[in-house]
């Protein structure tokens, strides 16, 4: 069991890591070199200001036309997206690691407020679920993949909770939560998880032809 | 869960898929496929298919989809999805039925309006993604048949309606003539050197509605513009090429347009009430030919009433007394920024003006553009069908008291037309250059 735990929570952690930086600097990069190989005007295009106004009003609740026309969408997408991100990085018990592993240390959130981020989280997912399943427009273009991308993503969360709150099962809940999250750093570059990386480039360039071209406003 | 009801309109027969169909086998489609998939796009394709992340959130931005009940086959990402991610599914591997089906979906229920754009939260380009499909299409042959014709009237004549290089001068002096009984002193003047404005418009204006130029030959006269018209090809602003993805075509009808302005030595070419003439010269055409905005500068016609009323080069006698309301073209609006010159000039040539709801770059397409309307009778209740939104927005401004309806783009025009008709919406359509032409002060009203 220890050996178990040592090897997921340090060489497979390792490992889980490398790929998802790496995975994400490669997907990034062979995409910019892709359009400098073939579509070298999207360079001529982008507009740092342009882009990032396009940008600052869809990361923003309801600056956007359409979060206003889904109030209950973009308070789920809203605080769905901050504590997927903020809740892992700034858990007690995570930056313990990171102080045991590098000696790096920082700030945690109050255990109940992370705690409840995760439920957030899993929330969020089976909210997504739900409208897979049930909206006609977003029924029709899911695919198997969209499962399984969500699945991904909630099992960290549902594994971290139940480990967290000690209820079943304590030790193979901890492993179950550290293996649940490397493959999700590993999903990140090769699912569609790598809008995270993606939607920044894709927004701003249509930010910028709306911008400087359209002289319109994209949201 | 269940898979939604299948579309239930009975697909138009168009002789130009047919026939393209007919000569295609799996092995041939392929090749064109994976040809244009790989050989064609690049990042921008590969980013937004990898993206998306099929959330449906742009479905409410389409008129089809709205106005079909949400039938989810209309929303945006699911045209991608019954076309463009069938392809790359299946490596190219896709029958000729279903080349027909995308045929049909890409050049008649995208009318390539981006409104889409504006509400998908990562900005994924679906009217660039049914521009690759319509790419494809056009490479295997199977493009409808009327769009295609007007494709080949551009390669043979430089123009979009098969005038003749004769028909095109005749038709200037007839219309100049015209104009004479009007202003004794006007002249269409043909081939100046040195003008400030190439005036250019559309195939169908010689061909249908002469009357437009004589307005225009009025109005340049009125304010004493300093204007010119080309006698020889490059006279037509408009491509069709342009939607039926023959972007080499488009390359040349665009590269001509302007080399006569240069021929021209003139300063800036003005353009008719068009709208995707404005996209093509001022978007998509100097693109393709390696400019980043236009080598010359390009005045649409909202742009130039605007400076003329602005700079009191023209003067309104008496403002237009019906109450009208304003559609916002997308190709100009949306495509080019003039939603508030296009107010201006409607303030100040109408008494009232009533805005419909949604306006400015949020407003509905008149669901002709993006070359639908150009596919032809076949297609017209695709249309009127896909736009039941508009007339619903239409009747509201109604409801309010518009009379008249202005719709600065031919297109719209045309499409709009259809839609007030088929719903019984009742609303008069007129370009500015009707209202300016009506209103403006003209020699003899003074002299009277
Ligand atoms: S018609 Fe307009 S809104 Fe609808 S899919 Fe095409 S570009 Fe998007
Ligand atoms: S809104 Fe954007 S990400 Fe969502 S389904 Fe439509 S195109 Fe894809």
């Amino acid at each position: 069991m220890v050996d178990v735990y040592t090897f997921v929570s340090g060489p497979l952690a390792w490992a889980a890591f490398t790929i998802c930086i790496g995975g994400c600097l490669y997907r990034l990069i062979s995409l910019i070199v892709l359009a400098y190989k073939k579509e070298r005007f999207i360079f001529t295009y982008m507009s740092f200001s342009y882009g990032l106004r396009s940008i600052v009003h869809w990361i923003t609740p309801f600056a956007t036309e359409n979060w206003r026309r889904h109030p209950v969408l973009t308070v789920v997408t809203f605080a769905f997206h901050i504590s997927l991100v903020i809740a892992p990085i700034f858990l007690l018990s995570h930056i313990v690691l990171w102080e045991e592993a590098w000696d790096l240390r920082w700030p945690a959130l109050p255990d109940a407020l992370a705690d409840t981020m995760a439920v957030i989280v899993i929330a969020g997912c089976i909210f997504f679920l739900v409208r897979r399943l049930k909206l006609p427009e977003v029924q029709f273009v899911t695919t198997a993949s969209d499962y399984v991308i969500l699945a991904i993503v909630a099992a960290p969360f549902v594994t971290g909770f139940l480990a967290y709150h000690q209820w079943v099962a304590y030790p193979y809940m901890v492993i179950a939560h550290i293996i649940s999250g490397e493959v999700m750093l590993v999903a990140i570059p090769f699912t569609r998880l790598s809008h995270m990386v993606f939607s920044p480039l894709t927004r701003a360039y249509m930010g910028s032809e709306f911008g400087k071209v359209r002289m319109a406003r994209d949201w | 869960m269940t898979e939604p009801a299948q579309q239930s309109e009975t697909k138009a027969q168009d002789k130009g898929i047919e026939v393209g169909i007919s000569k295609l086998d799996v092995e041939r489609i392929e090749k064109v496929v994976t040809g244009v998939l790989k050989g064609e796009t690049g990042a921008r394709l590969k980013a937004y298919v990898e993206t998306c992340i099929h959330c449906g959130l742009c479905s409410e931005a389409c008129h089809y989809y709205l106005s079909h009940d949400k039938d989810p086959h209309y929303s945006p990402v699911g045209k991608v999805k019954q076309t463009l991610w069938e392809m790359i599914r299946k490596k190219g591997r896709v029958s000729p039925e279903f080349i027909k089906t995308a045929a049909v979906i890409a050049h008649t229920e995208c009318n390539m309006c981006k409104r889409c754009a504006q509400y998908c939260p990562f900005g994924i380009d679906i009217a660039y993604i049914i521009s690759v499909v319509r790419r494809i299409i056009h490479r295997l042959g199977a493009t409808p048949l009327y769009i295609q014709d007007t494709a080949h009237s551009h390669s043979v004549t430089m123009n979009q309606m098969w005038v003749k290089a004769d028909e095109w001068p005749d038709t200037l002096q007839w219309q100049e003539e015209e104009a004479q009984a009007e202003i004794p002193t006007l002249r269409i003047p043909l081939e100046k050197e040195g003008a400030e404005v190439m005036y250019s418009v559309i195939g169908p204006e010689p061909k249908f509605q002469a009357q437009l130029i004589y307005q225009a030959a009025i109005i340049m006269d009125v304010a004493g513009v300093n204007w010119t018209m080309p006698a020889t090809i490059g006279w037509d602003n408009s491509d069709m090429a342009m939607y039926t993805g023959d972007n080499e075509l488009m390359g040349r009808i665009k590269r001509t347009h302007f080399e006569t302005a240069a021929r021209l030595k003139v300063k800036k070419i003005v353009m008719g009430e068009c709208g995707h003439a404005f996209r093509s010269v001022y978007d998509m055409g100097n693109r393709w030919l390696g400019w980043k905005m236009p080598p010359i500068r390009i005045v649409h016609a909202i742009e130039f009433y605007y400076d003329l009323l602005k700079e009191g080069r023209i003067k309104i006698v008496k403002k237009f007394d019906q109450p009208v309301t304003l559609h916002d073209p997308c190709n100009v609006v949306r495509g080019g920024g003039l939603g508030e010159k296009s107010r201006y000039v409607a303030n100040a040539i109408c008494e009232k003006v009533i805005e419909m709801v949604p306006n400015y770059e949020h407003n509905y397409c008149c669901c002709a553009g993006g070359g639908v309307i150009n596919c032809g009778p076949p297609y017209k209740m695709t249309r009127v069908n896909g736009n039941r939104v508009k007339a619903e927005q239409l009747f509201s401004a109604k409801t309010k008291g518009a009379k008249v309806l202005i719709a600065p783009c031919h297109n719209c025009h045309s499409g709009l037309h259809d839609i007030v008709h088929h719903y019984g919406v009742g609303l008069d359509i007129k370009f500015f250059a009707d209202i300016i032409y009506a209103c403006m002060e003209k020699p003899e009203a003074t002299e009277a």
